[in-house]
């Protein structure tokens, strides 16, 4: 297989309002590889792309509950079945007893499966990304906000993007090699 | 109330940019000149790291039998030390948790050190309750549900395992939390770092971060579940470490107020210590435009509420040991407050409930000298609490042929100056290698960042 010889074109902008609106002017011309990057996470910007959708709070939920079930069982399993024990003639299934760490290991799965899942869900770890190859795309995480236009999005075409982004007020439209 | 002595600090200084927020956090932890006071704190840190080295290596040769604990007092600094140090953690997540869902402003710029605050005395604490085994090594059977080739499972019942399972488990979400706010921070060292090496090793750690707003998006989300997930977290926490003491019989102990009153106080006792810490931290590094007074004086505030709330408890405990009408009771509050122990029950209503009030004066509360010393008036109280919460139960219970008394030994107290420096060792670190302020956040709060928000 033949590597593109293009990943895409990427538009640097000085401001976060020049980003909000060529991230909507983008969406509105019909592009959808589309990707923003700026040094804080900018809500408008994901309402310019249409981007809201994450799957986090199903892994977390899935997470929570694989928590909740798993100490239960670790519980029950060592108190009643495996390691009885008579303690103060109270009941092998102590279930009251049973909350505090029940509640502990719910709040770690949930949270393992958030920070995992968020990790996962990005694709990282990723140690090679195409915008690394700008050599000013080192600003996105400081002052500079950039929107890059993939070239497998059907209607990328090298000069009329270029120019798209040129009227969109961007600073510098640089070639992305892949 | 006159209006004209009602200034408003900002979250953040006049005139800030977004490289100019980042290039002076950034530039804390990139630069080739490490000041010498970092390196007159660190090694004052380490010395008394060191300390804690030569304790714990003699402890581990001679048993606990070196500490000051006997019958009947068979918890002393160890307990102590380990509450103490696990309430003070407290205030970090409170600042990044439960103030984000707030929505809170002013918790931005001292979140990151706070929760940095919180794992390095979670860590401390830990030592406590490892060590007291003596052998921990053989002893983790006791705390840890693994299958061992005796068969045995722990306690299920005790809250000593729940405090095992509580304290583990805020320790790991807390790293996981302050390691996920750290993510983008590490992208921007990474791309400022001009060191090959420095480049690769917190290219390392941002595993890849590149802004995306793709990757905005699950950030945020899971940012915010974290923070929901630790708030009841949180609380939990030192419920649990109160019910080590509540669940008891002993007379001081057995008092359904606890998990609140305990609460109120780690809040109170991590607020001081996130004080203590940020009044030199802004002041050697020159970050008064973001540390404000603003922040300053809210974490005042902060500590006069939870003052109140501590103050009601030890108000309550006194209030229920006449009203029960139970003798053990009377006693106890009554050998508290003028027995052998008294000194120390006075000190802290001297420490927790007296000088704390100057606070209702908004001089005083703007004050950072004041503040800085007011903090370490309230660590000092605070540990007190726990000292005589501990020691004064025990000492003399329901029988008068099995009382007596405790000190701690030079190991207890070496010990605890040992923890000491091994926080602040890992905080001097945290300084030099991490960036203290969240920086990607701090550009939320620039002017420039705020039309694009107003627009919606």
């Amino acid at each position: 297989m033949s590597r593109p010889e293009l990943y895409g074109l990427l538009a640097e902008f000085h401001s976060p309002e020049e980003i909000v609106k060529a991230a909507e002017a983008v969406h509105a011309a019909g592009y959808r590889k589309v990707d923003a990057y700026t040094p804080y996470p900018m809500e408008d910007v994901l309402d310019a792309l249409h981007l809201h959708k994450t799957h986090v709070p199903k892994l977390a939920l899935a997470g929570g509950l694989l928590g909740l079930a798993g100490g239960w069982a670790l519980q029950y399993w060592a108190s009643v079945i495996e390691y009885p024990m008579n303690i103060g003639g109270r009941p092998f299934n102590s279930w009251p007893a049973f909350i505090v760490p029940t509640f502990e290991t719910t709040v770690l799965g949930a949270a393992f499966a958030t920070v995992f899942g968020m990790l996962l869900l990005n694709g990282f770890p990723q140690p090679y990304h195409p915008v690394f190859n700008v050599k000013s795309f080192a600003t996105a995480s400081r002052d500079r906000f950039f929107l890059c236009i993939e070239s497998r999005d059907p209607k990328f075409d090298r000069a009329m993007t270029r120019e798209l982004l040129r009227g969109l007020g961007a600073s510098e439209v640089s070639e992305v090699e892949p | 109330m006159a209006s004209q002595d009602r200034v408003v600090h900002p979250v953040i200084g006049p005139g800030h940019t977004f490289a100019s927020v980042t290039d002076k956090i950034s530039s804390i932890v990139l630069t080739t000149k490490t000041p010498i006071g970092w390196f007159v704190g660190f090694g004052i840190a380490f010395s008394l790291f060191m300390v804690f080295l030569a304790t714990v290596s003699y402890l581990l040769v001679k048993g606990v039998g070196i500490w000051g604990v006997n019958v009947p007092v068979g918890w002393g600094f160890d307990i102590i030390n380990f509450v103490w140090w696990i309430g003070i953690g407290h205030a970090g997540t409170l600042i990044s948790a439960i103030l984000l869902l707030l929505r809170q402003q002013w918790r931005t710029s001292i979140n990151r050190f706070a929760e940095a605050m919180t794992l390095f005395a979670v860590a401390c604490a830990g030592m406590y309750p490892i060590l007291h085994m003596g052998r921990p090594w053989v002893g983790a059977y006791w705390l840890m549900p693994y299958p061992n080739t005796m068969g045995l499972w722990p306690n299920f019942k005790s809250p000593l395992v729940w405090d095992v399972f509580a304290v583990s488990t805020y320790a790991t979400v807390s790293l996981l939390f302050w390691y996920v706010g750290l993510i983008p921070d590490l992208a921007t060292l990474r791309d400022r770092a001009a060191n090959r090496t420095v480049k690769i090793v917190y290219g390392f750690f941002a595993v890849g971060w590149r802004g995306s707003a793709r990757h905005w998006a699950n950030y945020e989300m899971a940012y915010l579940i974290l923070a929901a997930l630790s708030t009841p977290l949180v609380l939990s926490v030192h419920t649990v470490v109160s019910f080590d003491f509540a669940v008891g019989v002993i007379p001081g102990w057995h008092a359904t107020i606890f998990p609140p009153y305990f609460v109120a106080g780690a809040i109170y006792a991590g607020f001081a210590m996130v004080l203590t810490l940020a009044i030199p931290l802004r002041k050697a590094y020159g970050l008064e435009d973001f540390i404000t007074l603003r922040h300053i004086e809210n974490m005042a505030k902060v500590m006069l509420a939870t003052s109140l709330i501590v103050a009601y408890g030890y108000l309550m405990e006194a209030f229920m040991a006449w009203y029960s009408g139970n003798s053990y009771e009377r006693f106890m509050m009554w050998n508290r407050m003028a027995g052998p122990y008294g000194w120390s029950y006075w000190a802290l209503i001297f420490c927790n409930v007296i000088v704390i009030n100057t606070l209702w004066i908004k001089a005083l509360r703007t004050n950072v000298v004041y503040l800085f010393f007011i903090s370490l008036v309230v660590s000092v109280g605070m540990w007190l609490e726990r000292f005589v919460i501990i020691v004064t139960s025990l000492h003399r219970d329901f029988l008068p042929s099995s009382w007596g008394n405790y000190r701690g030994t030079i190991f207890d107290w070496s010990m605890f100056i040992g923890t000491i420096g091994l926080f602040l060792t890992l905080f001097f670190l945290f300084i030099r290698f991490l960036p203290t302020i969240s920086i990607f956040e701090m550009r939320t709060l620039v002017p420039a960042a705020q039309p694009a928000e107003d627009k919606q």
